[in-house]
């Protein structure tokens, strides 16, 4: 579903990525964990195809039209409301004019978002924003998900809604890329872990089980500091 | 793919109008702006020394040439918020109907601040303004299409240095010098109750102008959008 092969990419002369290779199948969740400054937004840039690498080849089912980017700005315009914002979003993304309104009240509804619903962008908590991003990013049905550092500034109870919800994605057969500097933040929604620092994946591999106690021990291990 | 291509740019336009429409900042800015430059102009020239005919097109003009800067600053501001740009950009359209959809959004305001400002041009200096309403017309858009394309262009490229508001106008007035000295020139003829034929000459220039900015810009943009 995605691939990445060989992906390496500089600023100048500062090497972001380093021959970075991964596969993702459906229903899959890769959390990238890495300190700022090690790549990770680089990659999911790539990933995303919004940054063409120097070097390597990134592959995904479905073109760009198949990616959902969730970040930890909401890419929502301010003045504009929550249903005019995912509508607009729709009809980029060429959602049939036909359901284009049911498909946005249906995520207003499974998000949470009804009272906000009409309200300007601009005028919504962190944790409501968030959400409202999430139904952006979700309005075309898309088959992969980037999700760059989705929980920064949400309090707990945002945060364990948000994990929740990936968590359905990623069972709904959603192929996942996850970057975050928290270890603790993705752990238990991820099947795959990969630690990275300097642009490249010092480790990378299956969960298999391990908590984020023990996953943050291997990532100071791996990676330092942590 | 062409029909895909224009529907998208429409999607772009109709959003930025709408969220302008919204906050009626740049618009209101420009407006208010155009208002006050041909106020100061009004009061502060001394109409035995210069005629009002001879001084007008450079007022007009002028006036145009800043307040359309005014409106282009606000072009990829709001893409900036919460990082919508590069929503667009992960969307599937292409660059070029994000480009064509910015330069019409941008025309269209540029329009009203043009209308509302040659209102204003005719109230305060009383030239002949609608005797020559119709090449006026035609070279008010000609001198716009081309320099608005070339600003949309720049404020891409400047939307996230530092002193994007202050770049704009250094990069845009000299690619501004050709149309606006091609535009004053034919605004000062036709006021001036000069034929036609005197200024095809500056109006086959204005169109090359644009034809050549426009294919330029379209070009050029989507490598300004890239990182």
């Amino acid at each position: 579903m995605l691939s990445a092969r060989d992906v390496s990419h500089a600023y100048g002369s500062l090497r972001a990525l380093d021959r970075i290779t991964f596969t993702l199948d459906r229903g899959q969740t890769l959390a990238i964990f890495g300190p700022n400054g090690a790549g990770k937004t680089t990659l999911l840039k790539v990933l995303a195809g919004l940054i063409q690498p120097r070097h390597g080849t990134v592959q995904l089912a479905g073109g760009r039209r198949a990616i959902g980017w969730i970040g930890h700005q909401s890419q929502l315009y301010g003045p504009l409301t929550v249903v005019e914002n995912l509508l607009f979003w729709a009809s980029l993304y060429d959602v049939p004019k036909a359901t284009r309104r049911t498909r946005a009240d249906e995520l207003i509804g499974r998000l949470g978002l009804e009272r906000q619903a009409h309200q300007p962008a601009r005028t919504l908590s962190r944790g409501q924003a968030q959400r409202a991003a999430i139904a952006r990013a979700l309005i075309h049905d898309p088959s992969v998900l980037l999700l760059d550092e989705p929980f920064t500034g949400l309090d707990r109870v945002a945060a364990e809604e948000l994990r929740r919800l990936l968590g359905e994605l990623a069972a709904a057969g959603r192929a996942t890329v996850l970057v975050t500097h928290n270890v603790e933040e993705g752990t238990e929604l991820a099947s795959d872990i990969a630690f990275m620092r300097a642009g490249h994946f010092v480790a990378f591999g299956p969960r298999a089980g391990r908590d984020a106690v023990a996953l943050a021990a291997a990532y100071r291990e791996a990676v330092g500091g942590g | 793919m062409v029909v895909d291509l224009l529907r998208h740019a429409w999607l772009v336009a109709r959003k930025d109008l709408y969220l302008e429409f919204r906050s009626r900042t740049a618009i209101t800015s420009a407006l208010v702006f155009t208002a006050l430059v041909l106020v100061v102009f009004e009061h502060g020239r001394d109409p035995t020394a210069v005629a009002t005919i001879d001084l007008a097109p450079s007022i007009l003009w002028v006036t145009f040439s800043f307040a359309g800067m005014l409106t282009l600053n606000r072009a990829f501001n709001a893409e900036l918020e919460n990082q919508a740009l590069d929503g667009l950009l992960l969307a599937p359209i292409s660059r070029t109907s994000l480009f064509w959809g910015k330069l019409v959004a941008n025309l269209a305001f540029v329009a009203v601040v043009q209308i509302a400002g040659l209102l204003l041009f005719t109230l305060f200096f009383n030239v002949p303004v609608w005797r020559v309403w119709a090449p006026l017309v035609a070279v008010m858009i000609l001198a716009t299409v081309g320099f608005i394309a070339v600003g949309t262009l720049f404020s891409a490229m400047v939307v996230r240095t530092r002193f994007a508001e202050l770049m704009l106008p250094v990069l845009l007035l000299p690619f501004l010098l050709p149309p606006l000295i091609a535009a004053v020139e034919v605004t000062a003829k036709l006021l001036g109750g000069r034929p036609l034929s005197e200024v095809a000459g500056w109006f086959r220039l204005l169109a090359a102008f644009d034809v050549t900015f426009v294919t330029l810009a379209t070009l050029l943009f989507p490598a300004t959008v890239t990182e």
